[in-house]
Parts: C-alpha cells; structure tokens; sequence
C-alpha cells in the first residue's frame, strides 16, 4: 500500500445547524480505494453528520471534498450518485408500501420496466449472496431485509464508495456476521467502504483503518492492526477510561418477581412464550439472553401489562406493604368529603327557594315541609314521573305546596345529577387505579402479599412500582415525542403525580437537568426538541427518564443499542446503583460479554421457553451460546 | 317505478366535477399535498372560464361564435386561473411550509369570495335583470354531444349523450390512474408523498414533484368547475350555485381510496347519491329529503371505518399527507 489512492478526501468540513449546535469543525477525513474505514466516535461527536455532508443530505458550510482526486461540489444526493456515493443510513430510507424492487429503481431515470429491474436485483443479490425477495412489501420485512435492500440499492446504482451508518447496531450477532462476509466480498470487488459502529471489536474485526471524532472535530486515524479496545476508548473520549464493570454482590436478595408458568400467544395464534418460569430477586441485576426474536421483548411486555397472557402467573412482591392500605383510607376519606359537599349543595339551594317564596311560607307554614320533601326526593319524582306520564315535576311539586318553577326544578336536577356524577368519576379514577387485587390482599391481611400482575392493566402494573424501558428499533417511535424538549419528555411520566389542574415543571426540569448532566447528552438546552438529537443522545433521555423513576422491578431491553462504550458504561453504572438501592433490575442484552460481567443470574430464552438460569459468575460465553439454540426437552417440542 | 335511463345521464353529469375534483385531488395528495383548497379552485376554475367566454361573447356582439374560440378561451382561462391557484398554494405549503390545512382552507374561502366577486360584477356589466350571467353561445359548444338522432336509443342516451368534457373527464382519471400505476412519474411521485425524505434520498427533486402534482391537479380540478358551468349548468352563472361539490369531491378521495381509477365509478355513484332525493318519493314530508342528501358523506364515512377495520397498508392516505418537507430537519 505504497502507492495509495484517495477515493474520498474531505477538506476543513464545518457543518452547523442554526448558530448553537457545530456539528463538524474543520474535519479532514480520507478513504483510500479498496479499504474498509471505520468511523469512531460517540454519540452526537458529528459521524452521522460528515456522511451525510458526503452524501449530499447536508450542504457544508465551509470545506471541499475530492472524489478520486477532483474537487467536486455534492449539493443533493442526486450528486452524490452520479459520484457513486451510496449511503445505508441508520434510519432506513425506505418507503413502506412498495415493494423491494420499486425501492431500489426509485430515483432513476428512464423508462420503467419492473421486469428487467427485477432480474438485474437478482443478479445483484447472487453476486453478493444476499437473500431478498424483489417483490416483498417492505413493511413485510424484518430489519436485517431492510437493511438489505438498501445495500442493493446502492450497488444497484452503480455506487463503488459505500457508507454504512450504524448496520449492526440492529442486526443479531448472526446477521451481522452475515453482513461482514458481504463487506468483504464488496471490498474483493474494488469497492471502498466507510463504516460507523460503535461496537468496538466489530470495529477491530472488519476494518482497515480506524478514523476518530471527538466533539465535532477530527482527532486522528490509526491503522486497525496496531489499535485495541482500550486505546480506541481512550482517542474517542479523550481521556483515560475503565473499561470494567463494577459488580458488587446483590444485597439481601429476596424474590420481588416470581413468573410461574407463562404462556402466550401472539395476535396470529403462534406461541411466543412457552411455560415461563423464573424469579427476580430484589438488589439483583437479572439478564435475559437469547437470540433475537426468543420472547425477550413478549416476555417484558406480558409483565408490564401490553402483552396479553393466556396461561401463568406473574406474581409481584411489593416491597411498600402498606402502600394500597393508605390510598383505599384516603379514598373513604374523599368520599365522604364529597358525600358532605353534595349534601352542602341540597341545603343551600333549599336556603335560597325557601327565601325566595318566603312569602308562600308565610302564608302557609305546612308548605315549607312539602318543599323540603321535593327537594330530597326530586330524582325519585323524576323516575316517578317517567313511569306515570301524568304530571310534571312542577305539578308534583305543586301539589306538595312548593312553588319552585319548572326551570328552578331543572337546574336543580341538572345540578344534582351533574355532582354525582362528577363525585362518581373521581371515586371510580381513585378505585380503578388500585388493582382489585391489591384491595382484596389489604383487607385479608396488611402483610407483604404478592399481586399477580397477569390481567391488570399496563396503568396499575405501573403504578404498583414496575417499568419497563424498551429501546426500540424506532428510538422516537415508543416513548419519546420528538418535538417536545428533554423537560417535556419527562413531564410525560412525571404529570401524573402532580396534584390539581396545572402541571408542574419544576420536577420535571430538573430532572431533565440531572440526567443531561450525568449521562452526558449533547444538547444546547432541556428545551431542545429531542428530535434534533443524535440517535444515541435520544436513547440517552429515554433511558435515563425510565431509570430516574426508581421502580421497584427495572426493565430494561437493549438499553445500550447504538449507544456509545463510555455512555454505555455509564447506564451499565446506573442499573448497578439502582441494584445496590434494593430494586428488581432485568436486563435485556444481545452482547454476551456484558451480559455476563454485569449481571448476577442470566435467564437464557431459547425459542419462547426457558432454556436455562445460570450464575453469570460461574459460567462462560460458551455454555450461554449452547443454551441459546437448545431448546428445553429437546425432540419432543419440534413435533 | 325508478326510471333508470333518465336517471343514469343525471347522475353522470352530477358526477362528473366531482371525477374532475377528485383526479385532481387524488394527484395532489399522491404528492403528500393535502389541498383543502379544492373547492375554492374549482369555484375559481368555473369563474375564469366565464369571465373569458363572457369577454369573447361580448366582443363577438351577436355574431357567431368561431368553434374552436369559443372553446379555447374558456377553457385556456378556465386552466391558469386554477394553475394560479395550485401555484399560490404550492408557494405557501411547499416554498414557505405553512400549515397545508389552514391554508387550504383560506384557499377554499377565497375561491368561493374570488368568484362570487367577479361573478357579481359581470352580472352588472351584463345589465341583467335576473342575478346570473347567461351565456347561451358558449354553453352550445360545450353542450355538444355525440349522438347525432333526433330519437334518442336507450344505449345513446346512457352513454353518448354527454358534452366533450364529460369524456375528457374519464380520459384523464384514466391517464392519471396509469401514470401512478406504471410509470417512473407516477412511482416517483407515491414515493414523494410517502416519505420525502426517502425520496429526496434518491434523488427526486421532491420540490417539484409537489409543485407539478399540486399545480397540474388544480387544473384539473379547475376543468371541474368549467363542466359544471357550460356544461351542466347550461352556460348559466349564478353565485353560490355551485354548492358543496367541492367537498363532495374530496370525500370521494377518500372514497376510491386514492384511486383516480376507481373514481370514475365511484363519482357516478356519488352524482347518483346527490340527486337520489329527487327520485325518492316523499310526498311532502320535506324534511326527509334533507336526510337523503346526507348520503354521499355517511356512505364515505362508512368506508372509513371499513378501510380503517380492514388495516391494509395500502389503503391508507399516503403516509407523509398534510406534511411539509424540509430536508436539513432532522
């Protein structure tokens, strides 16, 4: 590699994005032809936003790009194309309702003709050994296809520089594997690749050279050879970082979770968990391993209530004993008091038409009794006059000495009606929120009972003290709202809790202050719509909400997908310090070496069934990969 | 007894602004363009059309008419004021991204104020006694049909018995269905209005597909009103006559499910609902008639709810309507 050729040269690229947020300063980056470069950096340190000024997505504000060589100008992605620069971006650019091929022949000129497009996909796809179907709907597709069909759009196009953002950070270890092979057939063919992951040790696998961001701004290149883990982590921060986990012993683990026996079927009638048993204990990080697709994600929805359970139980020990036992007293006590403000409203109103035809009362003492037995009886005369059809209310009045009038009368029923129904909404919202069961174990015995959580509704399970973070493949899909700032997002957990008409942001401001500031997130302020941030900076603000309720059982499922090492690290501290608080953590993970430094037990799920608990101190990587592809029972559960 | 062969051509002409309404409109939205403004632009449609022939008939002062003039200017009117329409729209919702929704609506409101204007001003310059310009002339033309006997056979009067623009009508729905179906365009476009930034990915110049979509579907929808002027309503401009048609032909959208194939039925069908109240007996219980004419909304409100049971993807309205589009946003 003596003599080596420049296919892409970036030259001072700034990029800002209005006056606050510099996302690249002054970057030099280069791809030789025929390499594999990896792009390091963390989260929001500006690699999205350098492929995307490549890309034609962004303008640069300052800068120059060369493409083998030749200074060019990429002012759309168009351009980009015609410079055979094809860009896998991290969110997929896909439109959902066509299919495979029209995805990939979308944007190209000339006549259309499906057939002929079909049959050069599929020679695309043998070249390569990629197994799509041209003619499946996209919204039909697992990830790893989407991913595929974007690659093959590319090279569809021709594009012989090809930029990968984040590929893995959705794949299984298998798919990724996968892709690798398929890198390198790429590279065999001449091509020259830009690849962004955070996975270090994919990092050392499949690259040639490493180039680092820090912040925005270039910090330097090594070749692949001569890096590690550790040194890369240190480039990429900037200072010296540990990359272990610190794992105390659980304190006094006592079962918060004991799942019995939990079956359930998905909404086409396949079994997606398959006799589930096991127990989380409190001050104790649970893992759940397993390839993806096992029952991870079914398994953490079944318990906080979005998943519906055919058979099992789910039993939850609440460490608040007298929790339900004060809300039902505060209850009684707000019944009461509305009881009072009804009757309160009766009596005035009676005040006001005895004052009113007072001088009916003068002339007729009797009467004044008749009024006040309308008045208490009047929904009685209401139902009375529904049955007879005979008289008017007022007629019935009257003929009890009152002299109200019919619009008098009117406003009264309205009235009454009007405050029992309120009083009934707000006794029903106070009863519907502690579970029937909850209610029914606080009046047998005020001891520590456990709630099956199974058929209670995903509000309550809440409420009793159990969360789930999910990081979904769509980070802005579930969770978060994309154009409201950090405090607003956290208002979203946070509103319930805060009494009378208005919502307080004073909690949730600070809130979002705390976890800006430990974890780090890249943001010009708490009011910055989160939608503007990086992907790994919008993870952080969801996890970090989930972790900064302090529930009792912590769910969490790929809490570090995409995330960078250093704020992977820091959550994996955050679950640690909430395990050390006595609290249920479970954690969902798809890389086996954290798995097992971090937590203290791993459930391993193997097809919707348990295929094995194991101490994640005494066994290896090797044992949990056997687990994984066994299914329990063996022969008799394939028929 | 329901007399079908005269009911038919009723229901056909009632109709056809709304195919007019709704190709245009299907084209627009395929965009992601939500243009509520259609009822507005075909009102300005109708309107220029007659403020040309008005013109023409006029310097004509009682000569015959020359054929082709006589058609052209109208319809060559008839078009920019719509195309300025669309551009006027587009330049709001696409150039400068205001809300789709609000300004359609704004549009709607000053189309139906644009017309009714200019529609009171020819009436005085015509010096009319009664509150409506007549344009007899103009209206022969349009009026023309294909079948040539005195005696009218059941077969030409269901299906020969139309002016030119009733057929240029389903011509277009037709076109229109085919460039969505199976052509580059039309794929371009869909993809435009599921996911611009897919799109622009691609290269597609999302700009201009919105800009073209919007502005060719006004005209369009533009050729709605022109119909309803010299064609159904015999050359006779009178404001506010043209009713509701307009929203009739954005419920007919939704209707077709964003086909402009299936619209060529469906707005028949909707003629036939709108005037189905004629043909229904009610002695003189009024108010039922009311009821009647509630049809063509409660028939699009239930396929609503049956598409939205059914949950196919590719029933819903594309994916990024009432959106605007800003690539640098992320």
């Amino acid at each position: 590699m003596e003599n080596v050729k420049n296919a892409v040269r970036m030259e001072n690229i700034t990029k800002r994005f209005g006056t606050k947020v510099v996302a690249n300063k002054a970057v030099n980056l280069e791809l030789h032809e025929g390499e594999i470069l990896s792009l390091l950096g963390e989260n929001g340190s500006g690699k999205t936003t350098l492929m995307n000024v490549l890309c034609g997505i962004y303008h640069p504000d300052e800068g120059q790009i060369y493409i083998h060589d030749e200074p060019v100008t990429i002012s759309s992605p168009k351009d980009a194309f015609d410079h055979g620069i094809g860009m896998i971006h991290q969110h997929f650019k896909l439109v959902d309702v066509f299919t495979a091929t029209e995805n990939i022949v979308l944007g190209l000129k000339g006549h259309l003709d499906m057939k002929e497009a079909r049959q050069k996909v599929r020679e695309i796809c043998e070249k390569y050994g990629f197994d799509i179907d041209p003619d499946q709907k996209i919204y039909n597709m697992s990830v790893s296809q989407k991913q595929t069909v974007e690659i093959v759009k590319v090279l569809y196009r021709g594009a012989d520089i090809l930029i990968l953002d984040e590929p893995t950070a959705v794949l299984t270890p298998q798919e990724t594997d996968k892709l690798f092979q398929i890198m390198r057939n790429m590279q065999k063919d001449g091509k020259s690749l830009i690849i962004i992951t955070h996975k270090l040790h994919e990092v050392l696998e499949v690259s040639d050279r490493v180039a680092i961001l820090r912040k925005g701004e270039y910090i330097g290149d090594v070749p692949t050879q001569s890096a590690d883990q550790q040194s890369l982590t240190d480039m990429m921060v900037g200072r010296r970082v540990s990359l272990n986990i610190n794992r105390p012993d659980p304190v006094d683990p006592k079962p918060r979770l004991v799942i019995e026996h939990l079956t359930a079927y998905d909404e086409l009638g396949v079994k997606r968990l398959d006799d589930v048993s096991f127990t989380a204990n409190s001050g104790e990080v649970l893992g759940i391993a397993g390839v993806a697709g096992s029952g991870q994600r079914e398994l953490l929805e079944a318990v906080a209530g979005l998943y519906p359970v055919k058979e099992g139980t789910i039993q939850f020990y609440d460490p608040k004993v007298d929790y339900s036992d004060a809300i039902s007293k505060r209850n009684i006590a707000k019944s009461i008091l509305l009881s009072i403000i009804t009757l309160g409203v009766y009596l005035i109103y009676w005040e006001y038409l005895l004052v009113k035809n007072i001088r009916a009362i003068k002339k007729d003492e009797s009467s004044c009794i008749g009024e006040m037995l309308c008045l208490i009886f009047v929904p009685f005369y209401s139902v009375y006059w529904w049955f007879t059809r005979g008289k008017t209310v007022k007629e019935e009045f009257a003929s009890h000495g009152c002299t109200a009038t019919g619009n008098e009368i009117a406003y009264l029923v309205l009235g009454i009606f009007g405050l029992s129904i309120v009083s009934m909404a707000i006794m029903q919202n106070d009863f519907n929120s502690l579970p029937p069961e909850v209610i029914q174990s606080n009046q047998q015995n005020a001891s520590n009972k456990p709630v099956n959580l199974v058929g209670m509704d995903p509000m309550s399970i809440r409420k009793a003290g159990v969360a789930m973070s999910f990081v979904p493949e769509d980070r802005l899909g579930m969770g978060l709202v994309g154009t409201m700032g950090m405090t607003g997002n956290m208002l979203l957990r946070s509103w319930r809790k805060t009494k009378g008409l208005f919502v307080s942001r004073k909690e949730p401001e600070a809130m979002a202050k705390r976890i800006w500031q430990e974890l780090e997130v890249v943001t010009p302020s708490t009011n910055y719509p989160v939608r503007r941030l990086s992907g790994g900076n919008v993870q952080k603000v969801l996890v970090g909400r989930e972790i900064a309720q302090e529930p009792a059982v912590l769910m969490t499922a790929y809490a570090v997908r995409g995330l960078d090492i250093n704020t992977s690290y820091t959550i994996y501290n955050l679950l640690t310090e909430q395990k050390m608080k006595g609290r249920a953590v479970i954690y969902v993970g798809e890389d086996l070496d954290v798995l097992l430094e971090l937590c203290d037990r791993i459930v391993v799920l193997c097809g919707g069934q348990v295929s094995g608990v194991v101490d994640a101190r005494t066994t290896d990587k090797r044992e949990i990969g056997v687990l994984m592809t066994q299914h329990r029972g063996g022969a008799d559960n394939e028929a | 007894m329901f007399d079908f062969v005269s009911f038919f051509p009723r229901a056909v002409a009632q109709g056809i602004p709304l195919l007019y309404g709704s190709t245009g409109e299907i084209l627009t939205e395929k965009s992601g363009n939500l243009n509520l403004g259609i009822p507005g632009i075909m009102y300005v449609g109708a309107i220029s059309g007659v403020i040309g022939s008005f013109f023409y008939e006029q310097s004509m002062a009682g000569q015959p008419l020359v054929p082709f003039w006589a058609i052209a200017i109208p319809m060559v009117c008839s078009l920019l004021g719509s195309l300025l329409m669309g551009l006027l729209y587009c330049f709001l919702t696409v150039t400068l991204r205001a809300n789709q929704n609000v300004t359609g609506l704004a549009m709607t409101t000053f189309g139906v104020g644009f017309g009714n204007f200019f529609g009171g001003s020819l009436i005085k310059l015509a010096h009319s006694d009664v509150p409506s310009v007549a344009l007899p002339a103009t209206s022969a033309f349009f009026n023309r049909t294909p079948s040539v006997k005195e005696q009218l056979s059941a077969f030409s009067s269901l299906f020969l018995h139309y002016g030119f623009l009733a057929y240029l009508a389903i011509v277009v729905a037709l076109v229109a269905s085919y460039i969505l179906i199976h052509t580059r365009v039309g794929l371009h476009l869909r993809s435009v209005g599921e996911s611009p930034s897919t799109a622009d990915a691609a290269g597609i110049n999302v700009t201009r597909y919105k800009y073209l979509s919007t502005c060719a579907g006004s005209m369009i929808a533009g050729l709605g009103g022109l119909y309803y002027v010299m064609d159904y309503a015999n050359g006779i401009w009178s404001n506010n006559a043209f009713g509701d048609r307009g929203w009739l032909a954005i419920a007919l959208v939704i209707f077709t499910i964003w086909r402009p194939a299936v619209s060529i039925p469906a707005s028949i069908l909707f003629g036939g609902l709108y005037i189905l109240y004629i043909y229904i007996p009610t002695g003189t219980e009024m108010q039922y008639k009311e009821l009647y004419k509630m049809l063509p909304y409660v028939i699009t409100l239930i396929v609503l709810i049956i598409v939205s049971l059914r949950k196919k993807r590719e029933d819903q309205p594309p994916a990024s309507l009432g959106l605007s589009y800003f690539r640098e946003e992320r």
